[in-house]
């Protein structure tokens, strides 16, 4: 059983992106919105909903497939995970990730996404994320 | 550090500069900005004019901390034709520091109208000819929004208001903030500016992991875990209206009397009850202070209906409710709305017509200036009424959009133009420490010192003129370090000199609390003397007899008093 962060009161989000701020204080020790593993988009400057994006741990993960070099590979109990020696930076994960959970970084240009750590889940303010144990993964 | 950015939109010339001494003596933010602008205007410089400069700064802990989210502007005020500052949250500040910048200087005028795009290091002048005179904010801010979508992007946008150069037009930043006060968004439209898009990939060092993920764990259980800021989340600054009315310190049409006998319907509950939609946030913050009531009426026969999402503080509820006469929450939420689509300040505006309206009840100005009846509680006049203070046509309503005192000063009745310094006023009629206050007020706003609060901590009466000139000082110096670091006023309790201490030390940049302390002497002094360069008279400050007849709780309040704290706060900052 592996965990998994998920999103489940995506109505409750206010755009605050502490979850973002928090993934690439904790994971990537910087400040910055690049380096964060989860998105939080808004629609229309601060109107309409805000949609959160990060990695659904696909049970086949579609970018590990289209992966050309072997660098992106499935992680036990979903998720994914890189070699990063292995990987040439062609981008061919982000285009396979069609929820837009994956993007190279502007500076390294390596594939950000969730390592589903949890770390932002506790500077959410409003519960929006949890860490769930999926069974049989 | 600080980076700085010169935009020159005459010749579309970007020059670049690194500032380190700035940070050492004005931190950053309101101090950085106020800086700059001291040395980039000069004093000869009319603020329509293409030399007037508008500089944008953020904080240097801003998104290292949570609620260090706002961006000062700084510009010579068209409405007071003195110092101009104004501060925004949304997510501008978090951006530019994103894309490498500290702060912005924009001077020169477009020859056609354009908008701002800085993308990390790519700064452009871009053409924005399509997107000038469209009847709502709301529609350019998306275009823009759509056309940059990327990560944290900020998009600031004036309106027709701004266009046509009415003296106290904004600017919306991001949908629902806003540099509102004292005319940022004439200015913009008078250099042909439409808009300003910011977005970065960058990032910030952190030279100590553990040391930063400490100090940030501890901020962040103040912001969410203690009573601090709890207030702002739930109503939002909306539950002042009723304490404010009890107190008998509502403003209510034109400021005739501090109580309204339909505040009920205008309460922080009735909104947060029947209209709230959403908080939302500023970039980096959970507060949520941002309250968005949805706004759903019908508007034809077949069960046809519209939802729009309008934000709201308790300043608006003042300016377009109680000062009006409204007391309808549903009515103020359309006048808001009007305001943000024209890019209007709402405070200026409602104040401007709570006098159009008076003046033409006494005769001071007759239906044909006016070509509208005016009246008390009547939304609809309201709605025309912002609709032509943006269009600007006809003598009158041009007149209107360059502030109450220039009205009154051309028409009468000046006695109940309640502005102060011309810009018009907050809503807090408490007593002798909100009018010195708003008077005094390096930015003339109800932030600058909280007079209001002074007041509600005094209600027996000041000890003496001098001992509220010292209150109103000590406090606008504590501000300056909140509001140059520039974490949000509503964070100050958060942010005390001992965690911003901490907080500058786990980014690698130590700044000692005596020098804090110094540089919030120093930052006052700075922006006292800009402003008395640019034309600020302790000799020649008015004020309105409308303010001293309409009892406060605190009473009458005496010119007398208010004249020796003047005095007093004139002798102590000008030694």
């Amino acid at each position: 059983m592996a965990a998994i962060t998920r999103v489940v009161n995506m109505e409750r989000c206010i755009g605050c992106n502490l979850c973002a701020y928090a993934c690439a204080r904790i994971n990537r020790g910087t400040v910055s919105l690049d380096e964060a593993a989860i998105t939080v988009k808004p629609a229309g400057g601060s109107e309409g909903s805000h949609t959160v994006i990060l990695c659904r741990a696909c049970a086949e993960p579609p970018c590990a497939e289209a992966c050309p070099t072997g660098a992106l590979l499935p992680r036990k109990g979903g998720g994914i995970r890189l070699k990063k020696d292995l990987c040439d930076s062609c981008g061919a994960c982000v285009d396979a990730c069609i929820i837009g959970a994956i993007h190279l970084a502007s500076g390294e240009k390596k594939p950000v996404f969730c390592i589903h750590c949890g770390a932002c889940i506790e500077f959410c303010p409003h519960q929006v994320l949890i860490s769930e144990r999926r069974e049989n993964a | 550090m600080p980076e700085v950015a010169r935009i020159n939109l005459t010749d579309s010339k970007v020059e670049r500069e690194s500032r380190p001494e700035l940070f050492e003596e004005y931190i950053g933010g309101g101090g950085l900005a106020a800086a700059l602008l001291s040395e980039t205007l000069d004093s000869s410089t009319a603020p329509l004019s293409p030399e007037n400069v508008i500089v944008l700064a953020a904080g240097p802990l801003s998104p290292y901390f949570p609620c260090i989210s706002k961006t000062a502007s700084v510009f010579r005020s068209p409405l007071t034709g003195e110092y101009g500052e104004s501060h925004a949250g949304g997510r501008l500040a978090c951006a530019m520091r994103m894309a490498g910048l500290d702060a912005i200087v924009i001077t020169g005028r477009a020859p056609e109208p354009s908008y701002v795009s800085v993308m990390d290091s790519r700064i452009e002048i871009r053409d924005a000819r399509t997107l000038w005179g469209m009847s709502s904010t709301r529609t350019a801010s998306r275009i823009l929004q759509e056309r940059h979508e990327s990560r944290g992007l900020s998009v600031s946008i004036i309106g027709r208001a701004g266009e046509n150069g009415v003296l106290y037009a904004g600017v919306t930043v991001d949908s629902f903030r806003h540099f509102g006060r004292l005319g940022l968004g004439a200015v913009m439209g008078s250099k042909n500016l439409k808009g300003l898009v910011v977005s970065g990939t960058g990032e910030l060092p952190i030279p100590d992991r553990k040391k930063y993920r400490e100090i940030y764990n501890k901020v962040f259980d103040l912001v969410v875990k203690t009573e601090a800021m709890a207030k702002y989340h739930d109503l939002g600054t909306a539950v002042n209206v009723a304490p404010l009315n009890a107190l008998g310190g509502l403003p209510t049409r034109n400021f005739s009397s501090g109580a309204f006998e339909l505040a009920e319907g205008i309460s922080g509950e009735v909104f947060g009850s029947n209209f709230l939609a959403k908080q939302t946030a500023c970039m980096h913050c959970p507060i949520g202070c941002i309250h968005v009531a949805s706004l759903h009426e019908q508007f034809g026969e077949e069960h046809e209906f519209s939802t729009r999402e309008v934000s709201y503080d308790y300043e608006l509820i003042y300016a377009l409710g109680s000062n009006l006469g409204i007391g309808s929450a549903r009515d103020v939420l359309r006048l808001v709305d009007a305001c943000e689509s024209a890019g209007l300040d709402a405070i200026s505006a409602g104040v401007a017509l709570a006098w159009a309206t008076e003046a033409l009840d006494k005769g001071v100005l007759q239906l044909h200036d006016t070509d509208l009846v005016l009246s008390f509680g009547d939304v609809e006049c309201y709605i025309e009424g912002i609709s032509r203070i943006a269009a600007r046509e006809g003598k009158f309503w041009h007149l209107l959009g360059k502030g109450v005192e220039k009205a009154a000063a051309e028409y009468g009745g000046g006695e109940y133009a309640v502005a102060f310094g011309k810009n018009e006023s907050p809503g807090y009629h408490t007593g002798a420490g909100a009018i010195a206050g708003a008077i005094l007020g390096l930015r003339h706003s109800h932030l600058d010192n909280a007079g209001y609060s002074l007041d509600q901590k005094n209600l027996g009466g000041y000890p003496s003129a001098g001992h509220l000139a010292d209150a109103i000082i000590e406090e606008e110096i504590q501000r300056q370090v909140v509001t140059s670091l520039h974490a949000c006023l509503f964070a100050r309790k958060v942010y005390t000199p001992d965690i911003i201490r901490e907080c500058f030390e786990s980014a690698g940049r130590p700044f000692s609390r005596v020098k804090l302390e110094e540089a919030g002497r120093k930052i006052f002094n700075l922006k006292n003397r800009l402003r008395i360069r640019l034309g600020f008279d302790f000799s020649s400050l008015r004020i309105p007899e409308r303010v001293l007849e309409t009892p406060t709780p605190m009473g009458r309040t005496k010119e007398k008093f208010l004249r020796e704290v003047i005095e007093a706060y004139k002798k102590k900052t000008c030694e």
